[in-house]
């Protein structure tokens, strides 16, 4: 009979463990979102330019509404498209 | 003092000095209505997300500035809308931290390295203003335990 250690998981053991979600702009104390910088716009749209919701990036509903104005003033000026493919 | 930001495309065929020309004509229109102007930010040509006007860039230049009243904003925005030189136009009013960070920009403050980099280098600057909340240690479950 094998002892404890000596068990191997067939699968990742960790792969249950959900890593909780956390609001960036809450943890690092961000203010202000730039309507001006794409780099920093990109991560909360997917590849067709579309707004991640909030259950995916795990934005509080404050900072939520803000980077979806600023995402919105962006593609006004043409800074981030409206509808593309492989925007990544 | 309420502080106003206008952001806005100049059509590319025009040559450096009248791009030049239409924003100091701009500026002039503001600072005639005695608003005072707090900073001009050239941004350069770049490439625009979509077509506007059949045109595949434009130079962006935005203009920070604090008006005497709000009148100036519509009379403005008339403007840009009559002049066939500017491709498209956002005017947007800056609250505080928006201030701030405008401020902080023009001090080299929030830096241009890489989007990670960049992005930690902020985080750091700006947790000073907010006592940072510790991040949980995810709990490493030993394997086998």
């Amino acid at each position: 009979m094998a002892s404890r250690d000596d068990i191997k998981f067939l699968s990742n053991p960790n792969i249950g463990n959900k890593r909780k979600k956390y609001c960036r702009f809450r943890k690092y104390g961000i203010k202000y979102i730039d309507y001006k910088d794409p780099d920093f716009l990109k991560q909360f749209v997917n590849e067709q330019g579309k707004i991640l919701p909030r259950r995916i990036t795990g934005n509080s509903l404050k900072y939520q509404r803000r980077i979806a104005t600023a995402v919105k003033r962006a593609r006004h000026l043409a800074i981030l498209p409206y509808v593309t493919d492989l925007l990544k | 003092m309420r502080q106003y930001e206008v952001t806005f495309i100049v059509d590319p065929v025009l040559s450096g000095d009248e791009a030049k020309a239409t924003v100091n004509a701009y500026a002039d229109l503001l600072k005639d209505a005695g608003a005072t102007i707090v900073n001009i930010d050239e941004m350069g040509l770049r490439q625009l997300a979509y077509p506007i006007n059949k045109r595949n860039t434009g130079v962006y230049y935005c203009i920070e500035f604090q008006p005497k009243d709000g009148s100036i904003i519509d009379k403005m925005e008339l403007s840009f809308r009559r002049d066939e030189r500017i491709i498209r136009f956002l005017a947007v009013k800056l609250e505080k931290y928006g201030i701030k960070y405008n401020e902080d920009k023009r001090n080299g403050k929030i830096g241009k390295v890489k989007k990670k980099e960049e992005k930690k280098s902020n985080d750091s600057r700006r947790s000073n203003r907010r006592s940072d909340s510790k991040p949980k240690s995810s709990a490493e479950k030993k394997a086998g335990a």
